[in-house]
Order: structure tokens, then sequence, then C-alpha cells
């Protein structure tokens, strides 16, 4: 019942900030606050049942923390199916927790409308949830759908000044492939039921089954593509820059945080163990185009001028890595690209912040009227110094441990991949030092008086600053979290086919 | 009582209440009374239907007798369905144009009589057996809609749009007709069922007459539902026309026509022929690409609507031509019943939207994108309503047209119709693009500062419209069985 209770609390505490606007224009961001705070309490007592869990798992334990089911649509086998595992849970915490850092960092950017804009950050993030939980693919897609709208008019009403071609592109990309992943679903059960007799869309249920190769390929591109336009993969990466760049900096931290986590958790989730033989035959490509991302999206952030837009790229290009985690597909990887997941979401989330800090305080965001800005706000240049060393993946951070774990489990199955990965951990320095250089240091081209981080901004950064140090120096909890959700999903795909395991 | 005057009872408490409206008009002009009075018997009409759904049901069959009523007229589940369908939108429109008749002077009680002889056209429609009784339903149908368009005498536009919309349609009515005398050419009946007999034996028909009167059919009907290439009218007549009136074309004319056109294919099964099908195709594939295409280039919502709308019937062509498919001619069906449920929600919705904005304007509709400009901030009910229409054509989940688009989907990936579904998500893309557009137009902070007064019985009806719309988008359920049984009951 939690996830259900969790969504609830978002969906209501939603509305009730929507309202409260009538009220008084402070209240809509203290009931956000208020609501995270509660779904993260609701979510506390989940984390010690995960730990007896972990405690007593054996082979034949299930790693579900949490599994239930209710007749949602018997017409065609659907149900309300949640489930919660490790992985989920992570994730799902993760949600929660940069939910709240989002709030927090846009407490007084909003002046129109707080309480409709806390009302689609909250519907974003229960939206995110249901995507984390669901393991019926009709329920997985509609909640995949439902978290786009709220983000779409975030992105649309508090944008900046191209925010209608930037929502417009965000929601196109999205809508369009989540309509191809809606065909492909609709194929996997009709096809299923054609074999079984029986329509179903519960996960399980799909994962016995074994559809013809030629046609499981046809219907993984399906999932492929949406799932890589999400994440984003090269070369349907276009989107995101100008969403990232246009949206407020809440929206920006769930963009980055988040949402861009939920294109990988359904690689992880879906893509690979449903087909796991049609996602070896594309493995190559999958991690050719991580290689490619990785370069090309720290190439392109270091051509910007722009400092939204170079986090942006830089998100890409760490994508990158989760995708050639996912697809090198063996133990010590994916644990990489989960890692990498939580890391980027943390790191990027703050820099995010930071950005958006600044444009608040100098109404810009080109960094070529930046410079010496750590002489007048000295916490938040060493914050942003922090948080572009982790991204750049310096050990001792998490970054640094999600890409060596990527880079150690790609090296076993495909040498030259690695090889070319690891470029991006020089070019990570490049564009990430620059960047510190270019805004923070150097020669002073603002001499007005500029507000540093004050005891708010602090509140959501240094949260962010001990999990990444936390995940860099002692990750052994997250790996307990997450190991029987992982190997249980890697088993199930080497058990179909066994020679995926040589691989190893 | 007799079983068959109560099969027929929705029909004569239509005319009932037709008739005593005449007469309460000739003695007491009275817009209050006449309205609530057409309300009234609307309703009435929809729980005898509704009645009757429910007996069906636990009936388990298709309908409560085995044969027609008359020679002329079948009651079943599926004529329920369509019949229930109309009457309700009517119903809407009845309650929606309160307010936006007051707001325009003397002489608007016609209009109910007008509309509900249109409601008594598509109810007969949707219940013929005979192309007799087709005949009347159309043309009781096509008439009263002439007369609704050309309502407002002081409008340019509204004239024009009647004029347009009575030859297009006669025109259209001739050539159905003609299509129908080939087909008795070849039959020697009118009646559907006796045709299936005929067809089903195969003696010696001349198949050449029946491809030419179907494709005859065919074409005149889909001018009637505006498909590409007949859709020319459509943008013009709607937005010409008054926007109750645009909601009555768009949802009961175009209901009605296709359930009669379904069940005739069905019945008949003009399937077998692959010239038949072919056409069918094209004219799928071409009002899902031109409906949408041209809806990008619309500065006015009405046409936007309406171009909408021809890609929408674009969408239910899929469900039709998927009946092909014996196997999957109950889950076409069925899609077909749910996607209009769906559409017609929907539509009802955002035409009601376009009604309310538009009740104190005396001598236009309320349509150009810019007057919508900033609609979160002066009016944010009215805008979200808005928005959840909006967002239920693009076929947003949430909504009842995500249910209807998921129908479509699994009818076409069920016949396996792989290219058409291709177009849809192609049209659908292009879709979100100009739905977007609006629902961005309405959170832009503008000095509009006109202020929008949303009249009670108006927005009460909107906001339970929206209700039923999101109600069926997240718990279809209850209709969903009652549909998949009607439709496994009619193979």
């Amino acid at each position: 019942m939690t996830v259900i209770a969790i969504m609830v609390v978002l969906f209501l505490g939603g509305i009730i900030a929507w309202l409260s606007e009538a009220w008084n224009k402070d209240w809509p961001k203290w009931v956000a606050v208020g609501t995270c705070v509660i779904a993260g309490v609701v979510l506390l007592p989940l984390v010690y049942q995960a730990d007896s869990l972990i405690a007593f798992s054996d082979a034949d334990s299930s790693t579900w923390i949490e599994l239930y089911e209710y007749p949602w649509i018997p017409r065609f086998g659907i149900h309300i199916l949640f489930g919660l595992d490790g992985l989920s849970l992570l994730m799902v915490g993760l949600t929660i927790f940069l939910g709240f850092v989002a709030v927090v960092s846009s407490w007084d950017e909003i002046e129109k409308s707080p309480g409709f804009f806390q009302f689609n950050i909250l519907w974003t993030l229960a939206g995110v949830v249901g995507v984390f939980t669901s393991l019926d693919m009709f329920l997985f897609f509609f909640f995949w759908e439902v978290m786009l709208i709220p983000m779409y008019l975030l992105i649309a009403i508090w944008g900046h000044e191209n925010r209608s071609y930037a929502s417009m592109k965000f929601f196109l990309f999205t809508q369009l492939s989540g309509l191809v992943m809606l065909i492909a679903i609709l194929a996997l059960v009709i096809l299923n039921g054609a074999d079984s007799g029986v329509l179903t869309f519960n996960y399980f249920e799909l994962m016995k089954h074994q559809l013809s190769p030629d046609v499981s390929y046809w219907i993984m591109w399906g999932f492929f593509v949406a799932f890589v336009v999400k994440l984003p993969g090269f070369p349907f990466h276009s989107w995101l820059p100008d969403a990232h760049t246009q949206a407020p900096t809440a929206a920006s931290v769930l963009l980055a945080g988040i949402l861009l986590k939920t294109g990988a958790y359904g690689l992880l989730r879906f893509t690979i163990p449903l087909f796991p033989e049609a996602a070896l035959q594309i493995a190559n490509i999958a991690m050719t185009l991580g290689v490619i991302g990785i370069i090309y999206g720290a190439m392109l952030a270091f051509a910007q001028t722009d400092f939204k837009r170079l986090v942006a790229y830089s998100s890409i290009s760490h994508m990158g890595f989760v995708l050639v985690g996912l697809y090198a597909w063996n133990e010590l990887s994916i644990q990489g690209s989960v890692i990498q997941m939580v890391a980027h979401g943390l790191s990027t989330a703050a820099l995010f912040m930071t950005a958006g800090a600044i444009q608040h305080r100098l109404h810009t965001r080109d960094t070529r009227d930046m410079g010496g800005l750590w002489h007048d706000m000295p916490r938040m240049g060493a914050v942003a110094m922090f948080f572009m060393v982790a991204s750049l993946g310096m050990p001792g951070l998490g970054n640094f441990v999600g890409e060596i774990l990527v880079l150690f489990g790609t090296f076993k199955v495909n040498p030259p991949i690695a090889v070319a990965a690891s470029i991006g951990l020089i070019t990570g320095a490049v564009y990430a030092l620059i960047a510190m250089q270019r805004v923070f240091q150097g020669e002073r081209k603002l001499t007005r008086n500029l507000r540093d981080f004050g005891v708010r901004e602090m509140t959501a950064m240094i949260p962010l600053m001990i999990l990444l140090i936390f995940l860099g120096v002692y990750p052994q909890p997250i790996f307990d979290l997450i190991s029987p959700a992982l190997s249980n999903l890697y088993s199930t795909s080497v058990n179909q086919i066994p020679w995926i395991g040589g691989l190893k | 009582m007799n079983l068959d005057v109560y099969l027929l009872l929705p029909l004569i408490s239509l005319s009932t209440v037709i008739l005593t409206l005449m007469m309460l008009i000739a003695f007491c002009r009275n817009l209050s009374l006449t309205c609530a009075f057409s309300s009234i018997g609307l309703m009435v009409t929809l729980l005898l239907i509704c009645a009757m759904a429910i007996d069906i049901q636990a009936a388990q069959t298709a309908s409560l007798v085995d044969a027609l009523v008359t020679p002329l007229i079948i009651v079943d589940a599926y004529a329920l369905f369509f019949s229930g369908l109309m009457v309700f939108s009517s119903l809407c429109i009845c309650l929606l144009s309160f307010n936006y008749h007051c707001a325009r002077g003397e002489h608007q009680d016609e209009f109910y009589l007008l509309l509900l002889l249109a409601t008594l056209g598509g109810v007969v429609l949707s219940q013929a057996a005979h192309f007799a009784m087709f005949i009347l339903g159309l043309e009781l149908l096509g008439v009263s809609i002439y007369a609704m368009i050309s309502y407002p005498r002081a409008g340019r536009f509204s004239l024009e749009a009647a004029l347009k919309y009575l030859i297009l349609s006669g025109v259209s009515s001739a050539i159905i007709l003609f299509g129908i005398a080939l087909l008795y050419a070849a039959f020697g009946t009118l009646s559907f069922a006796e045709m299936a007999v005929l067809q089903r034996e195969n003696s010696e028909l001349d198949a050449l007459y029946i491809l030419a009167g179907s494709a005859m059919l065919l074409s005149g009907l889909a001018f009637k539902l505006s498909l590409a290439p007949f859709h020319m009218w459509t943008p013009d007549v709607y937005e010409g026309a008054p926007a109750p009136v645009t909601t009555l074309l768009a949802t009961v004319s175009k209901g009605a026509i296709f359930a009669v056109l379904f069940r005739f294919f069905l019945s008949v099964d003009n399937y077998q022929y692959e010239t038949i099908l072919d056409g069918l195709f094209l004219l799928a594939v071409a009002s899902i690409i031109f409906g949408n295409l041209l809806a990008l280039a619309q500065s006015s919502i009405k046409r936007m609507l309406a171009y909408s709308s021809i890609a929408h019937l674009g969408y239910l062509l899929v469900a039709f031509i998927a009946a092909d498919s014996v196997g999957g001619r109950a889950l076409a069906i069925e899609a077909s019943a749910i996607f209009l449920l769906a559409y017609f929600l929907t539509t009802i919705g955002a035409f009601g939207v376009v009604t309310v904005m538009s009740t104190e304007a005396s001598d236009h509709d309320v349509d150009r994108l810019d007057e919508y400009e900033g609609l979160f901030w002066r009016r944010p009910m009215l805008a979200t309503v808005f928005s959840v229409m909006l967002l239920s054509l693009a076929g947003i989940p949430l909504t009842a047209g995500f249910i209807g688009k998921f129908y479509i989907v699994v009818s076409g990936v069920d016949a396996e119709l792989w290219s058409l579904l291709v177009i849809v998500v192609i049209g659908s893309g292009i879709g979100i693009f100009y739905y977007l557009r609006t629902i961005f137009a309405m959170t832009k902070r503008t000095m509009v500062t006109s202020v929008v007064h949303v009249p009670q019985t108006a927005g009460w009806t909107l906001a339970a419209v929206t209700l039923l719309l999101l109600v069926f988008g997240i718990y279809p359920t209850p209709v969903i069985e009652w549909v998949s049984r009607m439709a496994q009951a009619m193979t």
C-alpha cells in the first residue's frame, strides 16, 4: 500500500497547494515541502523492510518488497499492479528527495500563480513514482504519459524567453516516442494473447512467454526508441538542451534529476529483460550510440556559452555512460549504471540550481557576461566547484564510482567501446573546468552587489553534497539495496538464453 | 405492454415531445420553458434507453426480440448505444445553448424544436434496418440542420454556411440515393437483413452493381462524415454555424451516419470486396493526414476543431477497416463504439467552451485563437476545462480520448494494419502540435482584460461533461463491459 499512499499524498498535496494559493501566496510552497516530507516519511519504513529482505535473501525468496494487484480493466487483463524492489525503492527515494530539493530551490523564484506551479511539481513527482513502480504495461504507459503534462505546463508557463518552442519540442518528442511504445506494448500483448489465449499486460506473465525472434526484434525497437528518446541518447537528444535551458530551475532539476532516469529505468526493467535475445542483437549499436553520446555531448558542452545549456549537454554525456553500462549487461556494468543514474541526478540537480541561482541574480545565463563570481559569492563558487568536480568524475564522489564500474563492466564485454567511453572522463574534465574558470574565476565583469547562497540554498545543497560523498566513499549500502533486484533481472534473462552468461 | 411498443418507446417519446413542444411554442413563447421542456423530454428518452440497455444486459442477448420491430426498425444493443449517445449529446447541447440563445434576443424557441427533430433523425438512423428508414432519418437530420445553421438571421456567415451545406449535402444525398438504387438493382430488396442473406448465399448477384452502389453510398456518406477528400465544406460550415449547431454537426450528425454505415457494412458484409477496402484505406489515410496538416494552419478555434474532427473520423476508420477480419470484428465494433463515445464527450466539451465564450458576443462566435489568450488567468476553470478537452483530443491519459485512441490502436494491432498505425502515429504527432499551441495561448500573460461571464446552466453542464470525461478516462470498466458484450452479441 505504501506506493499508493505516496502517490495519493503527492496528488492530494498538489491539489491542496493549488487551492491554498487563494488564501496566501506563500502557502503553496510550504504545502509542497510538507507533502514531500510526508511522502518521504511514508517511504522510510520500506527502507528497513528492504534491509531485512537483504539479510534473509536467498535464491528462492522474492526480491519484491511490495507487490500488489487490483483489477482495473478486466476486458484486456489490465491490472493496477504495483511492485517495489530495491531498484524501484532507490529511484522513488531519489524522486521524492529531488522533489524536495526542487521545491526549495525555487523558493522565491515563482511569482505568478505559485499554487499551480507547485501543483505541477507534485503531480510530476506522482507520475514519476508511478513509472518507477508500475509492473502492468498499461499502467506503466499511463504514468509515462501522465508525468509529461505537468512538466509541459511547467516549461510552457514558467519557462524563459523561448519556452513555447522548447515545451512543444519536449512534448512532441516524448509523446511521439510514447505512441511508438504503445504500439509495441499492444503488439507484444496481443501477439502473446494469440499464443496463450489470455490477454494480459502483466509484466511477469509477458516475461514468461517467448515470441519468435523476428517479432520480438521489432517490438523491442519500439521500446528502445521510447526509452532512448527519454534518456536521451544520440541521435534523439535534441529536445533536451532546449527543454532544460528554458525550464524554470525546479523543472530543470526534476527533468535532469529524475525524468531522464525513467528512460534508463525503462531499458533496465523492460526492454532488456523482456527481449534479452533481441537486446543482445543490438547491444553493439546501443553501446556505440552511448559512446557517441558521451563524446558528442562533452564536445557540445565545451562549446556552449549558455550555462544551463552547458549543463544540459553534460547530461547527454553522462547518460551515455548509463546506456553503455546497461547494454554491456553484466552485473558490474548494470550496478555502475544505476549508481551513475543516482549520482548524475544529484550532481546535475545541484548544477541546475546553481545555474538558476546565477540567472536569478544576474538575469543572464551567458557565461561571457560572467566571470569572477567567486569574489562576490564564495559559497556559491565552492558549491559549484564541488559539483563540477563531482560531475567530471573525481574519485571519492558518486559519479566516479558509477563511471568506473561501467567502464570495468564494459571492458569485459567489448574493450574498444570501453576505451572510447573512457575518453569521456577526459573531455568531462575539460568542459567542467573551463566552465568553472569562465564563470567563477578570472576578471570580475560585474561589480554589482550579488547575494551569496543563503541558509535556504545551503539546506538544499548540503544534503546533496553529503549524499555524493557517501556514494563515492561507501556505496556498499546502495549495492546491497539494488543487487537482489538487479541480479533478479539479470538472471531471468540469462536463464532464458544461457549463452548470454558467457559474456561475463 | 406489447414488447414492440416498449422497444419503440424512445422514438415515441421523442416524437411526443416534439409535437407537444410545437403546440407549446405556438401558444406561449418562453425560452426557459421551451428549453426546460426539451431537456426534460430528452432526459426521459435517455432514461428509457438506459432502462432498455439494462434489460438487454440482464437478458444477455443482442436484442430483446429476435427479429426486427417492424420491417424497418431494429432495436438492438448497438442501436440503443448510439441512440443513447445522441440523445445525451442533444441534452448537453440543449443545456449548453440556453444562455447563448437567451443573449440573442427573441424568437429562439424554434431552435429547440429543430434540435429535437435532428435528434429524432439521428435516433432513426441508428435504428434503421432498411434503406427506407435510412433515407427518412438522413433527411430528417439533414433538413433540420440546414435550418439550424442559418438560424441566426443577423450573421452573414451563417447564411453562407447554410447555403454551402444545403447544396453539398443535397448533392451527396442524391449520390446516396443513386447508390441505393444500384444496390436495389442488384439485390431486389432494400432491407439490410435480406441483402445479407442474398449476399451470403451468393445467388447470382452482379458484383459490379453492388460495388458501384456501395462506392456511391460510401462517398455520399463520406461527405456527411467529412472524410477527406470529401471534407471541403467542413471548416466553412463549422465556422459559420452558431457554436451549438457546430456541436450538433460534429457529434449527432456524424455519429448517426457512422452508426448506420457500419451496421450496413457489417450486416451485408461489404468487406469481401477488396476495392472497397482499398477505398476505405485511402479515405482513412487522407483524412488523418489532411485533417491534421490543415488544422496546423488555422487561427480559428472552430476551424481547427473542424479539421481535427476530420482527422478523428480518420482514426475511427481504422477500427472500421479492422472489422474486415472476422476474428477481430467484435473488437472493432467495440473500438468504434468506445472511440465515438470519447469523441462525443470531448467534442461536446470543446464546442461547449466555445459556446460559453460566445454567449455575450452578439453577432459572431468567439473563436479566434488570440481571443483565448490568457484565459488561464481570467477564467481558470473554463481554461482548465478547455485544456482537458484538448488533451483528450490529443489522446493523453486520464481523459476519455486516451481510452478511445487506445482502442483504435488495439484494433489496428489486432488486425495487423501496421501501415495505418504509422499514419495514426504521424497524425497524432501533428495533432499534439496544434492542441498544445491552443493550451499555450491560454497560458500567455496578455493585456486582454475582457471579462468572460460563465453562465450557470452552461457552466454546470460543462463541469458535468468534464467530470464524465475524466471518470471514463480513469475507470472505463463498466462502459467497456457493456459495450464488449454488445459487440460480442453482434457477431
